[in-house]
């Protein structure tokens, strides 16, 4: 399952991302921000409009938000 | 010792390091270029509890040893003493941002696997308490076998003890704990450490949570927004006016004062009529100005700021944006100067570039002046529905059409010259906090400076060139000196490119002076017709819709309010975009395709209001 498809308040890892799918510079971002494999992820809320975009994680202590696109290079498991 | 020793800073970007660095150098730096390449070499000196000076340097943040940027390029290789002529560092001083623990500590556990002597920092830990999270640095120092100095680079706490740990920071042996371990255990042991020097944890993460719940709610979130927006405005145009009507009366008495002090010279016309009157017409707006910026630094502060770009991302997106345009376009509203200055935030220069090229069609308080008059004067008065006006349905109607000629050009923007991968969204929501006062004094006064001090440069200059333009060459005896002046002349040049979209010459006079500021055209207009101007702005202005009444038709008058949606009548604006942009390119794209959209649209209502027979 990508991240993208992980249901709002499910908790989830991070066990695979496609970094060749995501701009480098946006991959960096991501990874700054600390999703990466491995990270234990939520996803905790979700756009309004067509395709619930942009989707709201929480990752730690942070909530971070991310485009659907980002998510979808993300392959989760669930806990 | 034969050598100085060397210390290096290393840790993930944003961990604070460069305070950490400036707390302990001081003055004492020395910034240079890493050799072959555009990387900053940060070094200085610091001398340890024991006397022994060493030199320190803060190496580019980074997310880890395999590299992917030339940053993290240079902090790798200075590391394994494989940068050329750079030594490797004796002691390494691992730096953490305490709120982000488990995340730095990934980075961390890859810097221990080296077995150099180290040392941690746990810095910001003032940060993480104020959010409620309290560590334990000897459980953490346990976990991971070196000295963990609890810091605030700021405030200079734990410096000294920080000192003490690199003075006796010893060899060590990285066991296989920790060189055994790949990206994904490093992940998992992070948590399990973050979690394990957690003392305590307060309620303000569930408050945090609860507070999201509401607003980033798929129904109450926008609505609340909507809400947040509606009191903003409202604030902007109702607080702001006797503050603006006291500006007007003091510009008033300085302009009179000065006409009465100076005898009647080129000199006094040039301060009064010039100076006075341009500069006094656009500071008048630094009241609406400073309440926008009381709004948007509290949103900005509280964090609220981040939710209104997550709630706003999707409608962007649309028109090829993100959340993170959202900021610029809502301070053009009052002005489109700190709007474009604020796009700095923006990290995609595309998305940058087109929220720039946009910004001045967000109708800012300058046209309202030009949209009362008009409305006024050609709208009835009459009552549409429930208490709704058709004057305040117009205005409002001139604001959506801003806002939707401003997302059409950026959508076709991004399709042509700013044309680029479709940019994202990643931006990460701050934890909710109460705005402090004194960060907001400091805001509103940085903002509110560079403000006036373009009001005493670039929109002086303009100013003063505009008086020029309409004061020469003097008019004979029995000659308008409006008709005599270069101004005059440009204006009889202009009226016939005007023409065809049912502008007359007095109206393309109008224009001129209203490259100053939008709202000079409403004076000029005044001037051209000869009102007797008399102290009461309102009377003068209901005199000033007489006359306009009597010479223009409707279908004049509402070309002329379409114009105003469009065109870039602020030479102010384009010189900001000019310093933006680095160079006149897209700052003359901007004026070229503004008039252009702004004669199209003008052309095209008179011809349809003709044709409709108005």
């Amino acid at each position: 399952m990508t991240l993208d498809m992980l249901p709002i308040g499910r908790s989830a890892r991070i066990v695979a991302v496609d970094w060749s799918a995501l701009v480098q510079e946006e991959a960096r971002r991501l990874r700054a921000l600390g999703l990466e494999e491995g990270a234990r992820i939520a996803v905790s809320h979700r756009g309004i409009l067509g395709g619930r975009d942009p989707i709201a994680i929480t990752v730690g202590r942070m909530t971070v938000a991310v485009r659907r696109a980002h998510a979808a290079a993300m392959e989760v498991e669930e806990l | 010792m034969s050598r100085q020793r060397k210390i290096a800073l290393v840790g993930n970007p944003n961990a604070g390091k460069s305070a950490l660095f400036n707390a302990l150098t001081g003055a004492r730096q020395k910034i240079a270029n890493y050799p072959g390449v555009t990387v900053e070499r940060k070094s200085g000196r610091f001398v340890l509890p024991t006397g022994e000076p060493v030199e320190m340097t803060d190496l580019p943040g980074a997310y880890g040893l395999d590299f992917t940027s030339p940053d993290e390029e240079v902090t790798a290789k200075v590391i394994a003493g494989m940068f050329p002529g750079e030594a490797a560092p004796d002691v390494l001083v691992v730096v953490l941002d305490a709120s982000n623990l488990e995340q730095h500590l990934v980075f961390a556990q890859e810097l221990l696997a080296l077995g150099k002597p180290t040392v941690v920092a746990l810095n910001m830990v003032d940060l993480a308490e104020r959010d409620g999270l309290v560590l334990d640095a000897a459980v953490l120092a346990e976990e991971l076998g070196v000295p963990v100095i609890p810091t605030v680079a700021v405030r200079r706490r734990g410096l000294a003890e920080l000192g003490e740990a690199i003075a006796s920071a010893g060899e060590r042996h990285a066991g296989p704990a920790l060189t055994d371990l790949g990206a994904t255990e490093r992940r998992v042991a992070a948590h399990a450490m973050a979690s394990a020097a957690v003392l305590s944890e307060s309620k303000s993460h569930r408050l945090h949570a609860s507070l999201d719940k509401v607003l980033l709610n798929p129904w109450a979130g926008p609505l609340v927004l909507l809400a947040v927006l509606f009191v903003v405005f409202q604030a902007v145009f109702a607080w702001a006016a006797p503050f603006q009507d006291g500006i007007e009366t003091g510009v008033g008495a300085l302009h009179d004062a000065v006409q009465g002090a100076l005898p009647e010279s080129l000199l006094r016309d040039l301060l009064t009529e010039g100076v006075i009157s341009g500069v006094g017409s656009v500071i008048v707006f630094l009241p609406q100005i400073i309440i926008l910026f009381a709004f948007i630094l509290a949103m900005e502060a509280s964090g609220y700021m981040a939710r209104a770009a997550f709630l706003m991302d999707r409608m962007m997106a649309s028109v090829g944006l993100s959340g993170r345009s959202f900021i610029p376009l809502l301070s053009s509203f009052a002005c489109a100067i700190p709007g474009i200055m604020a796009t700095r935030s923006i990290t995609d220069p595309k998305d940058r570039l087109t929220t720039i090229l946009i910004a001045p069609l967000m109708t800012c308080s300058a046209r309202l002046p030009v949209y009362a008059v008009i409305i006024a004067a050609f709208i009835p008065n009459t009552n549409v529905w429930a208490g709704i006006g058709l004057q305040g349905l117009v205005l409002l109607a001139l604001y959506i059409a801003g806002v939707v000629g401003a997302m059409g050009v950026a959508l076709l923007l991004r399709r042509t010259v700013a044309k680029g991968g479709a940019s994202g969204f990643i931006m990460e929501m701050p934890k909710y906090q109460m705005p402090r006062l004194k960060d907001m004094a400091i805001g509103l006064w940085q903002r509110a400076w560079i403000f006036l001090r373009r009001a005493g440069t670039v929109i002086f200059t303009v100013t003063v060139v505009l008086w020029i333009m309409l004061s020469f060459p003097k008019a004979g005896p029995g000659e308008n000196q409006v008709d005599a002046s270069i101004a005059g002349k440009v204006a009889n040049g202009l009226a016939v490119i005007v023409a065809p979209i049912g502008f007359d010459r007095d109206m393309a006079l109008a224009l001129i002076p209203a490259m100053a500021a939008r709202e000079v055209a409403v004076s000029s207009l005044a001037t051209t017709y000869a009102v007797a101007a008399g102290d009461d702005e309102e009377e003068q202005a209901a005199e000033l819709g007489d006359q306009i009444k009597a010479r223009w038709t409707l279908p004049m008058a509402l070309a002329f309010l379409a114009w105003f949606v469009f065109a870039p009548q602020c030479m102010s604006t384009i010189a900001v975009v000019r310093r933006e942009t680095n160079g006149w390119k897209w700052a003359s794209f901007m004026l070229l395709y503004l008039f252009g959209l702004a004669y199209l649209a003008a052309g095209a209502t008179y011809w349809i209001a003709v044709a409709a027979g108005l």
